[in-house]
């Protein structure tokens, strides 16, 4: 679909032809997420659609407590330091953002008065800066009024070295100013066509100046608040024991009307998520548990008590093998997997697309992950021009066969193909985990088939997902051929997702490996696509690039993707809660409530 | 017998020390960092975790960061949690009582099994009554906890729908109610430590009577005509108990430790629990507090079963 198909569906959608849902699930079809597909219609000034989720309740509380199960438990609630979801969760029932993210990808104002658009003023046209109107009325737990210094002051906080918060490069990548009380500019070095990061969803917490302005830089440790938040949500502080237990109340003085509808929340952590999946569906203990990766079998198994139902929420995640561009096994200045030297056999296109076709993904999704893991073709997206091509998603042993054949790749005494005296001889890593070590076994079997040995791999988590630069069995060092594991997309735009294949970010020793681009793939058709992406400020343009960096990496077989990962939770029968993947599961308490 | 005391109580600093410096290398040897989960997340730029172990420490030389921990910890400060940044002493006094309550009374129950059951089984060894308690205590020291644990979970709470099977602290119903959810909830995770201990304190006990009760001075006792209760209390039972003291005493640390296992299945929020939490989030000011600690009252524990042995067996005596 070229630019000026986008376009006229955009008007159709604009004319009424063709409704707004109907569009987004054609965008989602042709490979775009459903953020960047409801962005194309906001910029296009095309109104967004009211929030399908209905809330009851007619007053404020009367709900009695709530009780939920985060199996790993928060351990701080300041938002800024809080790099787990589980303290970003914990920190959300006190603290909030101008705006959430839904689960359409769409901005829902929370402190803010309105979205910023291109017709209300709010983004400017070069893309450099974005104006925020902030909602009046709103105090924080200690009955003090939020206002645009709250705001001011987040942003010198957050961005502040010394503070060393998780999500510095948020807030150093803008300037924030105040215009008035209620309002506030953010202004960009460069046009910036992402710019909900600051302020919005998870990173987008605002803490108290009064509170936290003692407690900037270096004595950020210190601040009483950081145990004991003072937020403007729906909920205030009661008791908090790190690794254990959160308690809040209900805010009395909430800013939206008849909201919350319980009285109490009660955030319990620690033990393991099957039996927080069996505490809320089996017997009934909890109302809400979070993060349920349990194989497929147990989780259907526990719902058929019927006390409860899973619930799944779709972000961008990814479980996906990658294929080694350089050699693991040859030491060139003291590393392996050098970026000068080239893999032995995975350079060769005719075995990555080989190996492409050998991971039955339909069988893994159905036999292993389930609704938890869908199969998929693609990185970020959907392609329908690389199904027309010879690496489709299907599973065919034969034809990998045939194009090993046909490059070359014979079989040798042992049955193992070889070339030029090159045998496919590859090692497979992953971090030990029930699911990943079955498609191991799935994948490892049909390469066999094909004439491909493998030997298995299976790393400690801890390990293989630590930065530990000593350690040779990390993930970024990929002192193997291939491996695989999940990478979680963070913000509901593709552009830091894709930074993983540009050539500038390749792990390397003088990195010290923390470089996002594991495969050590480069293309320079890629970067300058990449590059063009970062300053487009057409959205519809902007998507079209992405699609065909998505492409690329899939016609190339830079990876080859598995299964795509939705979040799992469960909720107890009868409440009734707004989930978006998009952001914290804690991110709509404020609407959460219980059919009577 | 104060010589004695000042002597062993030297003889644990430099075993403390030793102590202290094999587990701090140990820590700063092994794979992984705190700060793991700021580096796998591409929207964290690398500084930040460089930052962060500027700001903990990390990056001095090991011997050095020993040095400043044990100085800071000899002026009392344990340092703090990095990652919930919070001082150690305050977590570990926030999980104490709940450890205490549900480790001791599972220690307690193990004793009141131990005890009866194992002195009346040595009194009639091979009787009907001994074998039944030897399977269960075999039984019952056989079975690891999380198995026997996942079995009373089925049991109570799936089935029956009896007892709660996830432990909470923070238990608001007041007067009798409020007493029943405090025994309700801890049932299970005491049964299945207090059974495990005590099954293997059953053996020990009876195997210890066993040896002492055929002793000639048991038969003097009984020939001069004793009560038999008084030769069971006085003269078997008292002898008898020498070896078990030292085996409890040296158990009673474990009290402070928790029980990682079984923390984890009942979500008990102990020291165990987050002794297990700080070494999966390479949490090193904490993991070191309480192995050390622990290391203290292992070391404490000897002492106290030294001198129970006298206060048992006047012969011993301290020089």
């Amino acid at each position: 679909m070229n630019e000026q198909q986008l376009r006229d569906l955009i008007e159709d959608v604009r004319a009424g032809t063709r409704t707004r849902r109907e569009f987004i699930n054609r965008m989602i079809a042709l490979g775009l997420t459903a953020p960047l597909a409801s962005a194309m219609l906001l910029q296009s000034g095309v109104a967004m659609a009211a929030a399908p989720y209905e809330y009851k309740p007619t007053k404020r509380g009367g709900g009695g407590p709530v009780h939920v199960l985060w199996w790993e438990a928060p351990t701080l609630l300041n938002p800024h330091f809080a790099v787990g979801t589980k303290d970003q969760d914990a920190s959300r029932i006190f603290y909030e953002p101008l705006a959430n993210w839904d689960a359409d990808g769409n901005l829902i104002p929370v402190l803010a008065a309105e979205i910023p658009t291109i017709n209300n003023g709010g983004l400017s046209e070069d893309g450099k800066s974005v104006t925020w109107k902030l909602k009046k009325g709103v105090t924080w737990h200690d009955g003090k009024p939020f206002t645009a210094d709250d705001c001011v002051f987040t942003w010198e906080y957050a961005s502040d070295p010394a503070t060393a918060t998780y999500d510095i490069a948020t807030y150093q990548a803008v300037k924030v100013s105040k215009l008035d009380d209620y309002t506030i500019k953010l202004a960009f070095a460069k046009p910036t066509p992402y710019w909900a990061d600051a302020f919005v969803g998870v990173r987008g917490m605002i803490i108290p100046k009064h509170l936290f302005e003692q407690y900037k830089g270096g004595n950020s440790r210190q601040a009483p608040a950081n145990l004991a938040p003072v937020g403007t949500g729906p909920f205030m502080y009661v008791q908090f024991r790190p690794g254990d237990l959160v308690r809040a109340k209900i805010n009395p003085n909430y800013h939206e009307e008849n909201h919350p509808y319980f009285d109490s929340i009660e955030m319990k952590g620690g033990g393991d998520a099957v039996s927080a999946a069996r505490a809320v569906m089996q017997t009934g203990e909890y109302d809400y548990a979070w993060n349920l990766q349990v194989e497929n079998r147990i989780l259907q198994l526990l719902q058929k008590a019927g006390k409860g139902q899973l619930k799944f929420l779709y972000g961008g995640d990814i479980e996906h093998i990658q294929l080694n561009n350089t050699d693991p096994w040859k030491t060139v200045d003291d590393q392996r997997s050098s970026i000068k030297t080239t893999h032995p056999f995975l350079t060769d296109p005719a075995v990555r697309q080989a190996l492409n076709v050998l991971v039955n993904r339909q069988a893994i999704h159905q036999y292993i992950y389930g609704p938890a893991g869908l199969a998929t073709a693609n990185f970020v997206n959907n392609p329908k021009r690389y199904v027309s091509k010879d690496t489709s998603f299907e599973f065919n042993i034969a034809t990998a066969i045939k194009l090993l054949e046909d490059a070359g790749w014979k079989p040798g005494p042992d049955g193992v193909r070889e070339k030029n005296g090159v045998k496919l001889h590859m090692t497979y890593a992953t971090s030990v985990n029930a699911p990943r070590q079955q498609t191991q076994e799935i994948v490892k079997q049909a390469c066999q088939k094909a004439g491909i040995s493998v030997d298995l791999k299976a790393i400690l988590a801890s390990v293989f997902f630590s930065s530990d630069v000593a350690n040779p069995d990390t993930y970024t060092k990929f002192y193997n051929d291939i491996q695989m594991y999940t990478t979680t997309m963070t913000q509901p735009d593709p552009q830091l997702f894709l930074a993983q294949f540009v050539s500038w970010e390749i792990a390397q020793k003088e990195n010290k490996w923390a470089g996002l681009n594991i495969t050590r793939w480069r293309n320079a058709e890629y970067d300058a696509l990449y590059k063009a992406a970062e300053s487009e400020l057409d959205t519809v343009k902007r998507a079209a690039l992405f699609i065909k960096m998505n492409d690329l990496v899939i016609k190339n077989v830079v990876v080859i993707p598995v299964v795509y990962r939705p979040d799992v939770a469960a909720a107890i029968n009868g409440l009734n809660t707004r989930l978006s993947g998009w952001d914290s599961q804690m991110a709509y308490l404020k609407d959460w409530y219980r059919e009577t | 017998m104060t010589r004695y005391l000042i002597r062993r109580l030297l003889i644990a600093v430099p075993s403390l020390l030793g102590i202290s410096l094999v587990l701090y290398v140990i820590l700063a040897l092994a794979p992984g960092d705190p700060f793991s989960a700021l580096a796998s997340n591409p929207s964290i730029p690398p500084a930040v975790a460089e930052a962060l172990r500027r700001k903990f420490g990390l990056d001095d030389p090991i011997m050095l960061r020993y040095w400043h921990w044990l100085i800071a910890m000899l002026h009392g400060d344990w340092g703090y949690s990095f990652d919930s940044r919070v001082d150690v002493d305050v977590l570990i006094m926030q999980r104490l009582p709940t450890t205490l309550y549900i480790i001791g009374s599972s220690q307690i129950l193990a004793l009141l099994v131990a005890l009866p059951v194992g002195i009346y089984a040595a009194l009639r060894p091979y009787s009907l009554f001994d074998q039944i308690a030897s399977t269960f205590a075999f039984i019952g020291f056989s079975l690891p906890t999380f198995f026997t644990g996942l079995v009373l979970i089925l049991i109570f709470s799936i089935q029956l729908h009896w007892l709660p099977f996830v432990y909470r602290t923070n238990i608001t119903a007041t007067g009798w109610a409020g007493v029943w959810a405090h025994i309700a909830q801890a049932i299970m995770p005491v049964l299945v430590l207090g059974l495990f201990q005590g099954g293997s304190w059953t053996r020990f006990v009876r195997a210890s009577v066993l040896d002492v009760v055929h002793l000639d001075y048991v038969t003097t006792a009984r020939s001069k005509g004793l009560a038999e209760r008084t030769v069971v209390g006085r003269h078997i039972v008292r002898t008898a108990l020498i070896p078990v003291v030292t085996v409890v005493a040296l158990q009673l640390p474990f009290v402070f430790g928790g029980a990682i296992v079984t923390e984890q299945i009942f979500r008990v929020p102990g020291i165990g629990s987050l002794l297990i939490s700080a070494i999966l989030a390479n949490d090193t000011p904490v993991i070191m507090a309480i192995t050390f600690v622990f290391a203290c009252l292992v070391i404490l524990f000897n002492l106290i079963a030294d001198i129970l042995y006298g206060w048992l067996d006047p012969r011993i005596s301290y020089r």
